[in-house]
C-alpha cells in the first residue's frame, strides 16, 4: 500500500483552522437542498392532486421521470450549461426537477393508499370533495408523503455534492480540496457532514410525522 | 318513505344490475334485500344516496327525487352502514361518532351529548370513545359504525351487510340488539344481506331478487315462506323452508291443550284414567299450578301414589314468547314427544303437540 | 444554437472516434466499470438478500444499508479511494461496488420476503425443503423485483462510473471532466449525450431481458419502479 495508509484519517487542526468554510459550505448546501425540496413540492402538491384523477396527464409524467431518473445527475447539470451557464440555477433547475417528479408519484401514491372504504364512507356521509381531501384523504395520506419527503431530500443532498463539479459549494467542495491536495481530511469533513445533515433532515421530518399523526402512536 | 319506479342501472361494459325496478319502502319499516352475488342489490341500495346514479326510472326519498337534491345534502340525511364499517383510523371513537353533527354544524355541546347517547344506545362502554379505531375489536367497530350512521337522526338508513365482518357468536348479538334498537327508533331502513336467515330474522318486508336484478318476490317473511312465488324463490329460501316459518310463529299464537295433569298425590287408577283420557302412558304433575315434572305409568307400583314414583323432568321448556321451532326442538328432547308451556316461575300453561305444530305449516 | 453546433460537429468528427480516447475506447471502459462493479455487487448482494428475504430476518440492517447507501455521497468515496490508493482500477470498482450493493440487496431481500405466505407454506405442506421453496417458487415470483433491483443498480453504476473520471479514470465521464476543465463545452456535452444515450439504453434491454425472465404468469407492470430514484448520487 501507498505511504498515505499510515496518515491518520482526519487532521483535526485542518478541521480547526477551516471553520468558516465548513459553516458557508454549510450554507451553501442548505440552499441547494431546501429550495429545490419546497419549490419542487409547492409545483408537485396540485399537480399531484390534478393528476390522480387524470391519467393521461399521470402516465406521460411517470414515463418522464423514468427516463430522466436513468441518465447520470452529472450529465444532466452539464446538458443545462449551455442554457444557464455554470451558475446556481444550472444545479438548482435539475435538482428542483428531481424533486418535483419524486414527490408527485410519491403523493399520488399516498392519496391512491387511502382505503377504500374509508372514502366511501366518508363521501356517504356527505363530505364534499374538498372536504374529504382536506380533512380525511391529506390526513391519511401523510405518512407516505413525508416518507416520500424524507427519501427526497436525503437524494437531494446527495445529489448536491456533485453540482460542486459544475462550479457550485456545498460539501463536494471539500472533496474537491481532498482531491487537489490528495489530503484526506476533507474528504473526510465532506462525508460526515454530508451523512450528518441528511441525517438531520431525515429524523426532523420523522419527528413532523409523528407529531401529524397522533393515531399511529398506538401501533 | 323511499320509492323505486321503473329504476333500471346498466353499467358500461352493458351489465344490467337492475332491471325496471318498483318498489315502495314504507316508512319505519326494514326492508331486506338478498339474494345471490350480482342480483344488483348493493346497487339498488347505493342508488338512494346517489352513490351510484341510475340509468333510468326515478327514485325519491320522502317525496323528493334524489337526483334533483345536492348529493352532499342528501347523504347527511341519510346513514350509511357498510361491511368493511370505513371508520377514519385517523380519528377517535367519539370523533368518528360525531361526523355528520359536524358537518350539519351542531354546537359542541350538543354533538357531545349526542355522542354520549349513542354509545349507550348501541351498547359501548364510556372509555372507547378516546380510543382509535384500530384499538377496538371487530364487533366494536361495527357498533361504532352504526352509532355513527345515527348521529344526526337521519329518517333512512342504509345498511350493507353490517354484520357480515364478525363471527357468528357476535353477529347474533350485534342482531337482536339491532332489533332492539329498531323497535325503539323505528327508522326506514334498506338493509342488504345475502343471507336468507338473516333476512327472515330483520326484515319487516323482503325483496328476493335474482342475477341481472330482477325482483321475484317482494313480501313479509311469513308469507314468503308460506307462499313461494316461484321455483328461483322456493330454492333460495332453502330446504327446511317448513321450519324456517316454525322459527317465525310464536307459542302464543297457537292452542297449548291441558294435557294429563295430576297432582302429587294422586294414586295410581286416578294416574292411569287421566293418562287414558289423553292416551298417553304418562301423566304430568303439577303442584299448586307449577310444574313438576312427569311420571310414567309403568313406573308407578301397587299402591304407591304419583310422588312416590321417579319423578323425571322436561330437559327443555317453552314460554309464550318462544318460536315453534324451539318448541319443536323441545319435543324432540323429551321422551313423552311433547313440550309444556310455562310463564314465570314454573307455572304450567299446557302441554304442546307435534299435530299442533304440523297444523301450522299446512 | 451554436453549443448544439459544436456538439454536432464533435460527435462527427472521426479524430473523436479513434484511439484511446476515442468514444468507442471511452465506452468499453465504461462498460467494464459496470460490468466489474455490477458483477460483484450482484455476486455479493444476490446471494445475501434470497437468503435474508427467505429467512425474514435482519430488516432493519437492510432498511440501514439502503439509508446509508443514499445517503453517503458517491463522489466522497471515490476521491477518499483515490487519496490513499491513487489511480488504481480496483479500489475504484470496489467502492462503485459497494455503491452498487444496495438496490440489489434491497429489491431482492423484498422481493423474496413479499411472497405470498400462504404460497410458501403450501409448498412447505407439499413437502418443499427450504431450498426448494426458495429455489422453486420464492425466486421465481420474486424474479420482477430482483431484475428491477439489478437494473437500477446498473444504471446506478453507468452514473457513478461517471464520476470516476473526476479520479482521472477512464470511461465516458472524462469528455465531461476534460472538458470542463479545458473549458470546452462540445466535449462537456458530448460526454453528457453519450453517458445518457449509453443510461437509457442499458435500461431498456434490461427492462427487456427482465420481461423474458419473469415466468409468464407474472407479467403485469409490477409497482417496482417505486424504489428508483435519481441516478449518480
Amino acid at each position: 500500500m501507498t505511504p498515505l495508509l499510515a496518515q491518520e484519517l482526519v487532521d483535526w487542526s485542518w478541521v480547526a483552522s477551516h471553520l468558516d468554510d465548513v459553516q458557508s459550505r454549510t450554507a451553501e448546501h442548505l440552499v441547494l437542498t431546501v429550495v429545490p425540496l419546497v419549490v419542487g413540492f409547492a409545483i408537485a402538491f396540485p399537480l399531484a392532486l390534478a393528476a390522480r384523477r387524470w391519467e393521461p396527464l399521470y402516465g406521460p409524467m411517470l414515463a418522464f421521470s423514468g427516463v430522466l431518473f436513468t441518465i447520470p445527475s452529472l450529465a444532466l447539470f452539464a446538458l443545462m450549461i449551455p442554457v444557464t451557464g455554470l451558475s446556481r440555477l444550472t444545479a438548482l433547475i435539475p435538482l428542483t426537477m428531481y424533486t418535483l417528479l419524486l414527490l408527485v408519484r410519491n403523493t399520488v401514491e399516498g392519496l391512491r393508499g387511502v382505503p377504500t372504504d374509508v372514502r366511501e364512507a366518508a363521501l356517504a356521509m356527505g363530505y364534499s370533495r374538498r372536504r374529504l381531501l382536506r380533512e380525511v384523504e391529506l390526513p391519511l395520506a401523510l405518512p407516505v408523503i413525508v416518507a416520500g419527503l424524507r427519501i427526497t431530500a436525503v437524494t437531494t443532498i446527495g445529489l448536491v455534492t456533485v453540482t460542486a463539479l459544475i462550479g457550485q459549494g456545498g460539501f463536494g467542495q471539500f472533496f474537491l480540496d481532498g482531491f487537489i491536495r490528495r489530503f484526506s481530511t476533507p474528504i473526510m469533513v465532506g462525508l460526515v457532514l454530508s451523512v450528518a445533515l441528511a441525517v438531520v433532515f431525515d429524523l426532523g421530518l420523522l419527528a413532523v410525522q409523528w407529531a401529524m399523526t397522533p393515531w399511529q402512536r398506538g401501533r | 318513505m323511499i320509492s323505486f319506479e321503473r329504476v333500471t342501472k346498466r353499467f358500461p361494459g352493458g351489465t344490467v344490475a337492475v332491471d325496471d325496478l318498483t318498489l315502495d319502502v314504507p316508512e319505519g319499516e326494514v326492508v331486506v334485500l338478498v339474494g345471490p352475488s350480482g342480483c344488483g342489490k348493493t346497487t339498488t341500495m347505493r342508488m338512494v344516496n346517489r352513490m351510484t346514479e341510475p340509468t333510468s326510472g326515478t327514485i325519491t326519498v320522502d317525496g323528493r327525487d334524489v337526483m334533483a337534491q345536492d348529493p352532499a345534502t342528501l347523504r347527511r340525511r341519510v346513514g350509511y352502514v357498510i361491511q368493511q364499517v370505513g371508520l377514519f383510523p385517523h380519528r377517535t371513537i367519539a370523533q368518528n361518532v360525531a361526523t355528520v353533527p359536524q358537518l350539519l354544524g351542531w354546537d359542541d355541546r350538543r354533538t357531545t351529548a349526542r355522542v354520549r347517547e349513542l354509545m349507550e344506545l348501541v351498547g359501548l362502554p364510556e372509555g372507547v370513545a378516546d380510543r382509535y379505531p384500530h384499538q377496538l375489536s371487530g364487533g366494536q367497530r361495527q357498533r361504532v359504525g352504526v352509532a355513527r350512521a345515527l348521529a344526526a337522526d337521519p329518517p333512512v338508513m342504509l345498511m350493507d351487510e353490517p354484520f357480515g365482518a364478525v363471527d357468528p357468536i357476535v353477529r347474533g348479538r350485534l342482531q337482536e340488539e339491532f332489533l332492539r334498537l329498531q323497535r325503539e327508533v323505528r327508522k326506514t331502513i334498506i338493509f342488504v344481506t345475502h343471507d336468507i336467515d338473516e333476512a327472515i330474522l330483520m326484515g319487516d318486508r323482503i325483496a328476493i331478487f335474482s342475477q341481472g336484478g330482477v325482483l321475484e318476490q317482494y313480501a313479509a317473511p311469513r308469507e314468503l315462506l308460506a307462499d313461494p312465488a316461484n321455483d328461483f324463490v322456493i330454492e333460495f329460501l332453502g330446504s327446511e323452508r317448513g321450519l324456517k316459518r316454525l322459527a317465525l310463529i310464536k307459542v302464543s299464537e297457537v292452542h297449548a291443550e291441558p294435557g294429563p295433569v295430576v297432582n302429587p298425590n294422586a294414586g295410581r287408577t286416578v294416574a292411569r284414567d287421566v293418562a287414558l283420557a289423553f292416551g298417553t302412558d304418562y301423566v304430568v304433575v303439577v303442584d299448586d299450578g307449577r310444574l313438576r315434572g312427569w311420571v310414567s305409568l309403568h313406573e308407578i307400583d301397587d299402591g304407591q301414589t304419583v310422588a312416590d314414583a321417579p319423578l323425571r323432568r322436561f330437559a327443555l321448556q317453552v314460554s309464550a314468547e318462544d318460536s315453534l321451532r324451539a318448541a319443536l326442538n323441545a319435543m324432540i328432547t323429551s321422551r313423552t314427544g311433547v313440550t309444556v308451556r310455562v310463564s314465570s316461575g314454573d307455572r304450567y300453561q299446557g302441554i304442546l303437540t307435534q299435530d299442533v305444530i304440523a297444523k301450522e305449516i299446512m | 444554437m451554436d453549443a448544439i453546433v459544436d456538439l454536432v460537429r464533435f460527435l462527427t468528427d472521426p479524430q473523436n472516434w479513434r484511439g484511446t480516447a476515442g468514444v468507442p475506447a471511452r465506452t468499453l471502459e465504461h462498460l467494464g466499470y459496470v460490468l466489474a462493479a455490477s458483477g460483484l455487487a450482484a455476486l455479493i448482494a444476490l446471494p445475501t438478500g434470497l437468503l435474508l428475504g427467505h429467512t425474514r430476518r435482519y430488516e432493519i440492517l437492510v432498511t440501514q444499508i439502503t439509508n446509508a447507501g443514499r445517503a453517503i455521497p458517491t463522489l466522497g468515496i471515490l476521491i477518499l479511494a483515490f487519496t490513499f490508493f491513487g489511480i488504481r482500477p480496483l479500489p475504484v470498482i470496489l467502492a462503485l461496488t459497494a455503491m452498487a450493493i444496495p438496490p440489489i440487496l434491497v429489491n431482492t431481500y423484498v422481493g423474496v420476503q413479499a411472497v405470498d405466505p400462504e404460497v410458501v407454506d403450501a409448498a412447505r405442506g407439499v413437502g418443499m425443503t427450504g431450498l426448494q421453496v426458495l429455489a422453486r417458487v420464492e425466486v421465481p415470483v420474486a424474479t420482477p423485483l430482483i431484475m428491477a433491483g439489478v437494473r437500477t443498480s446498473v444504471v446506478q453504476v453507468v452514473a457513478t462510473a461517471t464520476l470516476a473520471a473526476v479520479i482521472s479514470l477512464g470511461g465516458l465521464g472524462r469528455f465531461i471532466i476534460d472538458g470542463l476543465q479545458q473549458d470546452v463545452l462540445a466535449r462537456v456535452l458530448a460526454g453528457a449525450v453519450l453517458v445518457a444515450t449509453l443510461a437509457v439504453l442499458m435500461e431498456w434491454g434490461f427492462a427487456g431481458l427482465q420481461r423474458v425472465l419473469t415466468p409468464r404468469g407474472l407479467r403485469t407492470e409490477a409497482s417496482v419502479r417505486d424504489l428508483q430514484g435519481p441516478s449518480g448520487v
